[in-house]
């Protein structure tokens, strides 16, 4: 894959972060730990504020003219800049891999959408293969194990890149679990459709992240987050479960996803 | 054979409920995956030659008439006969004319997926035909009357106890107290009974998984030998493919023999790949009096020229399925029709209409890892998901899901609107969580809660944070984050 685009490795440069819509409403804070990490990075990080939804749900249900309109939008507003980054594979892979595809038939947009693509990035992998990241400065006290997310993975090729910022962590041993690139289930409306099924592929990831031994389970993406700490805490387990930016950024003070006080 | 796709969520249910299905399918990928990618990483060039048969079937797919004319001719030239079958019943009147021409009482079987396309063995059997199916796994599902759950390995959500007392069964002559308990015996036994069916036969019929147009040979990638038997023993030997199957040449065969056998089963090579080039000659010692090749349409060449046309490139060695997290929850049954997994998620609905199979291409989470193994490189995910753009074109999902995305995609295309919106949903959810911070129950989310909780948000959402951030810093005149105004227009 190619990355890094026209920029050259290494350089500082004004990047747009897209939050995403799981980050906005549902955890806030891995919006700010993208953010610490980008300007530790020696980024200029700036929040386009139209921004809302990537149309990836409207996509894999079948709107395909929703789907149109919101990329339209984010082409539009994510332009200006030298990079798009997203603490997320899939809503990242979405911009990549589907935007040119979803807009195929207006080569206005489509060329407008290619040119977004190829300065689209996930965050650690954009910390990495294209600031050149080597570590971090943060302390986190436990053993992680880390779950590849489907879009990441196979969409953006992202597996080293986290576990080796992971690695710098003061405190933080990284286990393997098994079956680390096999689906959590999550699959957007997935979940929810065919409830039976996710919830057979989610319980499958249980009893790996369990036997792994770690304390910590962490992702890229939140809609695989939420599914797994929702199975954790119903099954009473106490594998506390974060998105990796937190604990790359040192900010950990916050309960766990779906960690409460009692 | 008559497809139950629509109930696939009851079905699907009811494979979960079964810990025999579970275990049989639960472990099915763990040792498939593992021999794939072994034999993959043994052959530095996989990727190259991926990229190969990718080219060579959309080559072919672009000129399909013209492949299975210089495949006809060839055939023709050696003493053979084509058949062109555009459905089903076409298909299975060409089977039954050649069989009762030749008086055929018993037609044995190599496996063979097109002909359960067909339901041929009901058929034949109604016309006072006997069919025999005389691959190990086709041969138990005959005697249990069952439908195969995986393309290649037919039988593979039987386990062996099951198959032991099948054969108790099914061969009352046998002494039922003989030992069945290990597989080399069921093995032995499966083949002591076929051998006269072998020698009985009048007719035997097999699949292709290739045509070649160069040499008019059809193509046979088999393990056990029985295909072989088959096509050699009984007196005519007919071929059941589909139109898609042919190739252009012998060289682009060595190709697909690379790919083949590494994807379906992690073998380098497959014990026997038999090559079938009309009857028997002058000098021949063996071979069939009599060669056919039933080619059946079926549909397939509505897909030339569509989108959905990648589809047609399959090469059938189960790879997807093998690896689809899906399939391995359900197994293959749960499918309702002849093609499970990924592969049945995008090519049923091009064969039975998307009307009969709604649920299959939406049954994926788009994980992708069908399309990582695929060795000719379908797009699977994309074909499943322009069925999905079809399914709610044509109003076929749910009129509250259709509402919903419609609102939401309302909404998001209005950004303050929107941040009002979120702000309230996050406040709401973080309020509902209360000190436990997660929801045991959802409106709308009964798929989710009834198995996992639903994680509170933290409270405010994220642009609400920031925007506070914001004017804090300007109040203090400290430089802060900047948070664009107006988005992109600046």
């Amino acid at each position: 894959m190619e990355l890094g685009g026209k920029l050259e490795v290494g350089r500082s440069r004004r990047v747009a972060l897209y939050v995403t819509c799981l980050v906005d409403v549902m955890r806030p804070s891995v919006g700010f730990a993208a953010i610490k990490l980008l300007e530790d990075a020696g980024c200029e990080v700036v929040v386009p504020e139209h921004q809302t939804c990537c149309g990836q749900p409207a996509y894999n249900a079948g709107g395909e003219a929703e789907a149109k309109a919101l990329a339209k939008q984010v082409v539009e507003t994510f332009e200006p800049f030298d990079a798009v980054v997203a603490p997320s594979g899939s809503c990242a892979g979405m911009i990549r891999d589907h935007y040119p595809k979803l807009l195929a038939a207006e080569p206005e947009w489509r060329d407008r959408a290619t040119g977004l693509a190829s300065r689209t990035y996930e965050l650690t992998s954009f910390l990495v293969d294209v600031m050149g990241m080597e570590s971090v400065e943060a302390d986190y006290q436990g053993a992680v194990c880390y779950h590849d997310s489907c879009a990441g993975l196979r969409e953006l090729n992202i597996k080293q890149q986290p576990r080796k910022l992971l690695r710098s962590v003061r405190g933080v041993e990284v286990r393997e679990m098994d079956d680390a690139e096999v689906c959590c289930g999550f699959g957007g409306l997935f979940c929810v459709k065919y409830a039976d099924i996710s919830n057979q592929m989610v319980s499958r990831k249980m009893d790996n992240i369990e036997a792994s031994g770690a304390d910590t389970l962490l992702a890229g993406d939140l809609g695989c987050l939420l599914n797994m700490a929702g199975k954790l805490t119903r099954q009473g387990s106490r594998v506390k479960v974060r998105h990796v930016a937190e604990v790359l950024a040192g900010m950990t003070d916050l309960p766990a996803i779906g960690e409460g006080e009692v | 054979m008559q497809p139950s796709c629509s109930s696939f969520k009851q079905q699907a249910a009811q494979a979960l409920r079964d810990p025999k299905l579970q275990g049989a399918f639960g472990k099915l990928g763990d040792g498939l995956q593992a021999r794939r990618a072994a034999a993959v990483g043994q052959l530095p060039e996989f990727e190259a030659l991926r990229e190969d048969a990718r080219r060579i079937k959309r080559r072919v797919m672009s000129d399909l008439d013209t492949w299975l004319e210089q495949f006809e001719q060839k055939v023709l030239g050696q003493g053979g006969h084509i058949h062109w079958a555009s459905t089903a019943d076409d298909a299975r009147e060409a089977i039954l004319a050649i069989c009762q021409r030749v008086g055929a009482k018993t037609v044995t079987k190599g496996k063979s997926m097109v002909t359960e396309e067909l339901g041929l063995n009901d058929y034949l059997v109604d016309q006072g035909i006997t069919p025999v199916e005389t691959d190990l796994g086709e041969y138990i599902l005959q005697l249990r009357r069952e439908a195969p759950s995986h393309i290649v390995m037919p039988a593979v959500h039987l386990a062996q106890d099951d198959i032991e007392r099948t054969f108790v069964e099914s061969h009352p002559q046998l002494p039922p107290d003989r030992d069945l308990s290990t597989a080399e015996s069921l093995v032995a036994e499966a083949r002591q009974e076929l051998r006269e069916h072998f020698f009985k036969a009048d007719v035997g019929i097999t699949g292709a998984n290739f045509m070649i147009a160069e040499t008019g040979s059809t193509v046979i990638v088999t393990n056990e030998g029985n295909g072989d038997l088959t096509q050699t023993l009984a007196r005519v030997h007919v071929v059941v493919t589909t139109i898609e199957r042919v190739i252009p040449t012998l060289e682009d065969l060595s190709t697909f023999l690379r790919l083949l056998p590494r994807s379906a089963t992690g073998q380098e090579a497959t014990a026997y790949v038999t090559l079938s080039s009309g009857p028997k000659r002058e000098g021949d010692m063996h071979g069939p009096e009599e060669f056919h090749v039933v080619v059946l349409d079926n549909g397939r060449s509505e897909l030339l020229g569509s989108e959905n046309q990648d589809i047609l490139n399959c090469i059938r060695c189960g790879a997807c399925m093998n690896h689809c997290p899906v399939y391995g929850a359900v197994g293959g049954h749960a499918y309702g029709w002849v093609y499970p997994g990924p592969l049945g998620a995008a090519l049923t609905p091009a064969l039975i209409g998307v009307e009969k199979s709604a649920a299959l291409p939406n049954a994926s989470t788009f994980c992708g890892q069908c399309v990582a193994v695929c060795p000719v490189k379908i797009p699977l995910t994309d074909i499943m998901r322009r069925w999905r753009v079809r399914e709610h074109g044509k109003k076929m999902t749910s009129p509250l899901a259709r509402a919903g995305l419609s609102a939401w995609a309302w909404l998001a295309s209005r950004p303050a609107l929107y941040r009002k919106f979120t702000g309230l949903a996050a406040w709401g959810m973080a309020l509902c969580g209360g000190r436990r911070r997660r929801l045991s129950r959802m409106p709308l989310a009964g798929g989710w809660t009834r198995y996992r909780d639903f994680p509170a948000p933290e409270g405010e959402t994220f642009h609400a944070q920031l925007a506070q951030l914001k004017k804090r810093a300007a109040k203090t005149g400290a430089e802060g984050l900047r948070h664009e105004q107006g988005g992109a227009h600046e």
